[in-house]
Formats: C-alpha cells, sequence, structure tokens
C-alpha cells in the first residue's frame, strides 16, 4: 500500500497526488512513467511521472480523469493510500544520457498540451537543474483547464502559453505558437519534445517536420503490465514494431504512425465509456451513453 | 475393473463448462485414487521416474496412495516437488512420467498426474504443511520473479535456511501460474495462492511491485541491500508476433495480453474493472498450450473459436489433455492453415484473417515435417478477433541492466545447467529466462537444482 501524503483537485478533471513510493523516488528519471491500481481488482493504470523527492521517497503524479478507473482513482484523498505503485517504467528521457554541454549549446523546446504540462515539467526541471536553459510552450483549452503554470515558469527559460479560446495567454493552438516562434519571432530551435494528446503530438510533428525541427514524443498507449509482457502498447514507428512500455515510451515523433495509435488507443472506448457512466452515475444513469438503451 | 484403462475420473460436462470458468477436472476421490494406485505395477527399475524433471519417486508415493496413508504419500512427493497440487495439473504426463510407464505398453498408463494432484489437494484439504525444520544462516537470496523456478528456489532456499525475497513485477505472486493459465486448468483461489501461502508460511518474504532492472538492479540488490546471492527466474515474458500485415489492427491481441486480462486482471468477472474483448469469431493463431488456454479462455467469453496451425494435428505442441479438452468444448481446428495478413475495416478494426493451407515436407530442425504454403490455396476467414500465440522471449530488462551477465543470441540468459550459475558470480538463473518458453515443471527442476547451485556457492564462500 502506498500513501498519499496530498492530494489536489488541480483542474475541474486534473488531479495531482504526492505518493510514498520508496523504490520508484530512488531510481526514477524524468520521462518515466508508473502503474497504479486504486484498490484491489481495479484497473491497472500507467501514469507519467511529474516529480520525485528522493530525499523524502515520494513521487508526484498527475492525471486527468478519462474513464471509469481514473474516476475512480480521482475519489482518494491525502491520507487514503493507493493499493499498488510499480515502476519506474519506460526508458528515462533521452536528454538524461546526452551529454551536458552539448545540451548547452542546444535550444530546446517543449511543447506541452494539456494534461501532457505534467511528463514535460520534470525534463524541463531536471535541465535548469543541470544549468540548461529551454523554452516551453504550454496549451490548453480554456484557462481554467491550464496546470502547473508556477512551476514550470520557475524552470523554464521562457514560458509561452497558449489557450485554444484566447482566454488567456496567446490564442490558438500550440502549433500556431511553435509556427509563430520559428517564423515571426525570430526563434531557432534545434529541439523539440512534444508531449500531450496523440491529436496534438501528430500535428506538432507534422509542423516541426516543416520547420525542420527532430521532435520527439512520448506514447501513452493501452497498457497492462507495463514490462513488456503483454504487447497492447504496440506502435508502429519507422515501419517497425516497438512496445511502449519498454522500448518508449519516448520515439521519434517524425517517424511514429500517430494514425494507428490513435486507432489503438480507442479501442476500449466503448466498453471503457460504458464503465464511466456506470461509475459516475450511478443508479441515476437513464441514458445517453448510446449503449444502454435506457435513452429510449 | 478394466486394470488396461485408467479409472476414469471426474469432469464438468463440456457443455456447461464451455461457459463457465471453474476447474474443468473435478479430480479423483479417495476411493477411486486408491482404486487407480492399484494399477501401479511398482516396478524395481521405475521408468517413471526417469521421466519425471525432479524424479519424484512414484511407486513409492502410489504404494501410499494404495495403502490409503496419504499424509505419508503427500511427505514422498514433497520431498522433490514443491509444487506438487499444481504439477499434478499441468505438466505435460504423457510426456514424463506416464509416457514411461510399463502399464502404457498395452494399455493405458497409471494416471500418476492425477493421483499426484489428488494427494496434493488431500494435503491442503487438510491443511497440512510441508514438513520442515530449519535454522537461519544469516544470510540473504534474493528471487526475481514468482512464477514455478521462483517458488521452487525460494522453497529450497528457506529450508536451508536462508533469508529469501522474492521480488515481483505485477501486483500478485504468481508468475505465469497467475497470469497465464487460466482458472478453469489451475484454480487461483484454492491451489496457487495457497501454494505461495505455504511458503510464506515457510518464511519467505515476497515483495510485489517492484521491477528488477527498472525499481531496482541487481547490482543494487547485492551491493546496498545485503544480498549474498540472486537467482533469476524472471521468465519468458515477451510476446512473438508473425510480422504481418494488419497485425497492429484492434481486436488482434497477443495470447499474453488477452490471457493477462482474463487471469490476472479477472476481466471475465463482470466486476471487474479490467476490459476485454468480446468477440463473435475468434481466431488463435498457433497449437501450444498457451493457444488452448487462449481459446478455451475466448470460448467460455463467448465465441465461435478456430486453432488456426501451421502444421498437422500430430505437431500439436500441446499437452494432449488440453487438445482434447478443447475440442470436446467446441473450438474448431483449422490444422495445415497459416496465416498472411490479416483483414481490417474502415475503422481499423478486425474482420477477417486471410490465409493458405499449408502441407509437410521433409523434417526440420525441430525434427518435425516442415510445413510448406500450398501456391494458390488463400482464402479467408471471417473473424473480429485474432489471438497470436507464437511463442514468447525472455525480457532483457534485467540482462540489460546487470554487469557481467552473458546471454546468448536467443535473448536467454547464459547458466551452468546444473547449478544454475551465471557469467556473475553470486548470480544464478533458471528457468524459462535461461531456457526460453518451457514447461512449469521444467522451469520448477531447475529452480530447485539452482538452489543446490546457491547453496553450495554460500556454503563455500
Amino acid at each position: 500500500m502506498y500513501e498519499i501524503l496530498n492530494a489536489q483537485k488541480l483542474t475541474d478533471d486534473i488531479y495531482s497526488f504526492v505518493v510514498k513510493a520508496q523504490r520508484v523516488a530512488s531510481s526514477c528519471l524524468p520521462g518515466q512513467f508508473v502503474i497504479v491500481r486504486s484498490h484491489e481488482n481495479a484497473e491497472r493504470i500507467p501514469l507519467t511521472i511529474c516529480d520525485y523527492d528522493r530525499e523524502n521517497s515520494t513521487i508526484t503524479l498527475v492525471f486527468q480523469v478519462v474513464g471509469a478507473g481514473s474516476l475512480r482513482l480521482s475519489r482518494l484523498n491525502t491520507g487514503d493510500f493507493l493499493h499498488d505503485v510499480v515502476g519506474p517504467l519506460g526508458c528515462e528521457s533521452e536528454l538524461c544520457n546526452t551529454d551536458i554541454s552539448e545540451l548547452k549549446n542546444k535550444n530546446i523546446l517543449f511543447v506541452a498540451g494539456g494534461v501532457g504540462t505534467a511528463p514535460v515539467f520534470p525534463q524541463v526541471k531536471w535541465l535548469k537543474e543541470h544549468g540548461v536553459d529551454c523554452d516551453v510552450i504550454v496549451g490548453a483549452k480554456t484557462k481554467d483547464m491550464l496546470i502547473m503554470e508556477d512551476q514550470m515558469k520557475k524552470y523554464a527559460t521562457n514560458l509561452y502559453i497558449t489557450t485554444d479560446d484566447g482566454s488567456y495567454g496567446r490564442q490558438g493552438l500550440v502549433t500556431k505558437v511553435i509556427e509563430d516562434l520559428v517564423n515571426i519571432e525570430g526563434k531557432h530551435y534545434d529541439m523539440c519534445i512534444a508531449i500531450g494528446p496523440m491529436i496534438m503530438m501528430k500535428f506538432c510533428c507534422i509542423t516541426t517536420k516543416a520547420l525542420s525541427i527532430p521532435t520527439t514524443v512520448s506514447l501513452n498507449p493501452i497498457m497492462v503490465d507495463g514490462t513488456g509482457m503483454c504487447g497492447a502498447c504496440r506502435v508502429t514507428v519507422g515501419g517497425e514494431v516497438k512496445f511502449a512500455c519498454v522500448d518508449g515510451p519516448e520515439f521519434d515523433g517524425h517517424l511514429v504512425d500517430f494514425d494507428e495509435a490513435m486507432i489503438r488507443q480507442n479501442i476500449y472506448k466503448t466498453e471503457e465509456g460504458r464503465a464511466y457512466l456506470k461509475e459516475k452515475e450511478g443508479d441515476t444513469h437513464h441514458g445517453g451513453c448510446g449503449h444502454c438503451g435506457g435513452e429510449q | 475393473m478394466d486394470m488396461m484403462k485408467k479409472v476414469p475420473i471426474r469432469e464438468q460436462d463440456p457443455e456447461v463448462r464451455a461457459h463457465n470458468f471453474d476447474e474443468v477436472c473435478l479430480g479423483y476421490t479417495k476411493e477411486q485414487a486408491m482404486l487407480e494406485a492399484t494399477r501401479c505395477l511398482e516396478c524395481k527399475n521405475p521408468f517413471c521416474v526417469m521421466g519425471c524433471p525432479v524424479s519424484v519417486p512414484i511407486p513409492e508415493f502410489i504404494h501410499k496412495v494404495k495403502e490409503g496413508d496419504f499424509d505419508k504419500a503427500f511427505e514422498i512427493i514433497s520431498e522433490c516437488n514443491t509444487l506438487p497440487a499444481i504439477c499434478g495439473r499441468v505438466c505435460p504426463q504423457e510426456s514424463q512420467c506416464e509416457g514411461k510407464c510399463v502399464r502404457g505398453i498395452k494399455g493405458e498408463s497409471v494416471a500418476i498426474g492425477k493421483l499426484e494432484r489428488f494427494v496434493a489437494d488431500y494435503a491442503m484439504e487438510k491443511g497440512k504443511r510441508r514438513p520442515h525444520s530449519h535454522e537461519k544462516n544469516g544470510k540473504k537470496v534474493a528471487v526475481i520473479g514468482s512464477g514455478p523456478a521462483s517458488l521452487a528456489c525460494a522453497g529450497d532456499l528457506v529450508k536451508y535456511g536462508y533469508d529469501v525475497t522474492i521480488f515481483e513485477a505485477l501486483h500478485e505472486a504468481g508468475g505465469v501460474l497467475l497470469y497465464g493459465i487460466p482458472e478453469f486448468r489451475l484454480p487461483k483461489e484454492d491451489v496457487v495462492k495457497k501454494e505461495i501461502a505455504m511458503l510464506l508460511h515457510m518464511g519467505v518474504k515476497i515483495e510485489l511491485n517492484t521491477v528488477v532492472g527498472k525499481s531496482v538492479t541487481i547490482d543494487e540488490l547485492m551491493d546496498k541491500e545485503g544480498f549474498d546471492a540472486v537467482f533469476i527466474g524472471s521468465g519468458a515474458g515477451l510476446p512473438k508476433f508473425m510480422g504481418i500485415k494488419g497485425e497492429n489492427a484492434n481486436g488482434v491481441f497477443s495470447a499474453n495480453e488477452y490471457l493477462t486480462r482474463s487471469n490476472l486482471m479477472k476481466a471475465f468477472d463482470e466486476n471487474s474493472a479490467t476490459p476485454i474483448m468480446r468477440a463473435k469469431k475468434v481466431a488463435v493463431v498457433g497449437g501450444g498450450n498457451v493457444a488452448m488456454d487462449a481459446a478455451r479462455t475466448a470460448l467460455r467469453l463467448g465465441g465461435e473459436v478456430h486453432i488456426i496451425y501451421r502444421r498437422s494435428e500430430a505437431e500439436l505442441p500441446a499437452r494432449k489433455e488440453e487438445v482434447h479438452h478443447a475440442k470436446e468444448e467446441g473450438v474448431i481446428f483449422d490444422i495445415l492453415t497459416n496465416p498472411v495478413e490479416i483483414l481490417t475495416d474502415d475503422n481499423g478494426c478486425v474482420n477477417g484473417i486471410k490465409c493458405v493451407k499449408m502441407e509437410l515436407g521433409e523434417p526440420d530442425a525441430s525434427g518435425r515435417r516442415r510445413p510448406i504454403t500450398i501456391d494458390g490455396s488463400e482464402f479467408v476467414i471471417d473473424v473480429d478477433m485474432v489471438i497470436m500465440s507464437l511463442g514468447t522471449s525472455p525480457n532483457p530488462l534485467i540482462s540489460s541492466t546487470t554487469k557481467g551477465l552473458e546471454i546468448n543470441n536467443r535473448k536467454c540468459i547464459v547458466a551452468d545447467e546444473i547449478t544454475g550459475q551465471t557469467t556473475r558470480e553470486g548470480v544464478f538463473a533458471g528457468g524459462d529466462a535461461v531456457t526460453g518458453a518451457a514447461t512449469v515443471i521444467l522451469a520448477m527442476s531447475a529452480g530447485r537444482s539452482a538452489a543446490v547451485g546457491i547453496h553450495d556457492y554460500l556454503c563455500n564462500k
């Protein structure tokens, strides 16, 4: 059992947990993830590690409610326990294995979308702690859905916030900000790390490819064990099948087959959506999910 | 009774069991077991024992069953077999002990596996503890993984007096016994968990949710956490795929994923939060025990199920009993058939599997006749789910993070066949991690012999 030392609601559907997890906290690096189970018999949910504190043996997890499993997770409070936390899983960010002096000579751009801000954060922090500068674009649908602005400000050299509806920061999608920065504001980037919803990463990659900026993405496909055993997380990268849990989660974004990855991500959508509505609405659920026939 | 034939064993009716996950085989009663035991010829030079990877003194225990002294029979088995309730259920007896049984020359061999299972179940029901007495010797051994190789190794090491900790990556212990073999073949609560509880009772510790190679490395276990030796029993967990078109479509699963969802995550149960796809018509590609398990699981989740296998029925690597049970339950066998492409609809979901017919040519390296494609024999089977059961290979998580640990070209850890000693001092290995995918009993046997290897090493250190 893993104690939640601090549970916070960041937005309407994004939550942050600081969790005691000694082994993970002592060995994790930016880019890695954990798999948690909120309760016995709960699903195994992969979550990126947003921050870690080796001294206090804690990790910070930030997640968005997307289905029945994460909804159940979100209902836990400070002082409650997660039934299982396993990790760190996946490979650390490529940055961690790159020569620091080499990184210092590079102009690095991070692009974070929605809850994808969480996995971007530890990389930005890690770079700053190693004396490396970087720019960060954070995109959200609207002001209320923006997370971690203050923390990001602390470590990013330049932080560009954009909202789809213009309610805060710039207005428009992150891809527009990339283009504006490079084409209008005279910025030059040698590498880009984009993390967010699959569709955002896809379009980021189209944009950066046109601008000839090598781009790394972090994929979040469906997983079961997270150790390479099930193959549920297989993705096609440069024509080769990779397992995101052990070969990734980071890949060369210009080689990822995003269309296939998006189709694969939706495999349980109807089943998951059904479970979500059942969990959320309980006995009050009387249709609307498109499956139960309750609307008739 | 007809001494040429085994005493028939009680099984759930095929039509009933095809719709539930309860155990298929119900086992012998005391009377049936004692009757079956009378069929044993008690050979002076027992071939059956030679056929057993852990050399259980078979005629001796059967003799005790004959006398109705089941407690003693259990003691005899326990000397050699750490997990008899499991082996009695999942060992390929027809190619081991029973395959060598003299009774089997003219008639049916003695039902050694079923008798072993009877004795183990009897002891378990009585709450009988495996006899053990040991003094702690103060040395620590880490055992990686909690499948059959590791459980057997840990069970022996604790008897020798070591302080043993098992590190398991998943949230429950048991390895393939838990995530791989289905409930209807190996009950989890009544058999697997009880066998593991027995080890805990003996003093073995288990740390769950710990991926060695990620959460902690072998170097750290030895240098920082004070383990004097390590046994790697991490199995062969990486699923293989065919590399054919359409294999990443929605509705194509590895048998590992499908079985893990059903067995470990209990997705077959409506109260489980983990989803599993329910299909109308399923193709399972492969002919091993895992393929049979996947096929019979899919059948129970309500679909028409086809096994697609490229050789003929005689070459099916699965245990005979599994093939027999699968057929009885209604699994359709499309033999001498090989998939060449998986077809999908506009949404990227499986809607068919394109296959070719095969014929058998000359024997290949494995000694089995090589399947050859018959030209122009392409045809399509309409299916909405495909399960790939083509075998597994060892996981590189440990080998890639442990200094001085050599692996061979099949990514298996190089280890001495007898002692389990790897190329790294103090590190031993056994089971599928060394041999590639094999059987529960072979893994167990390797785990036990490595326990001796570790004991020798630590005594002389």
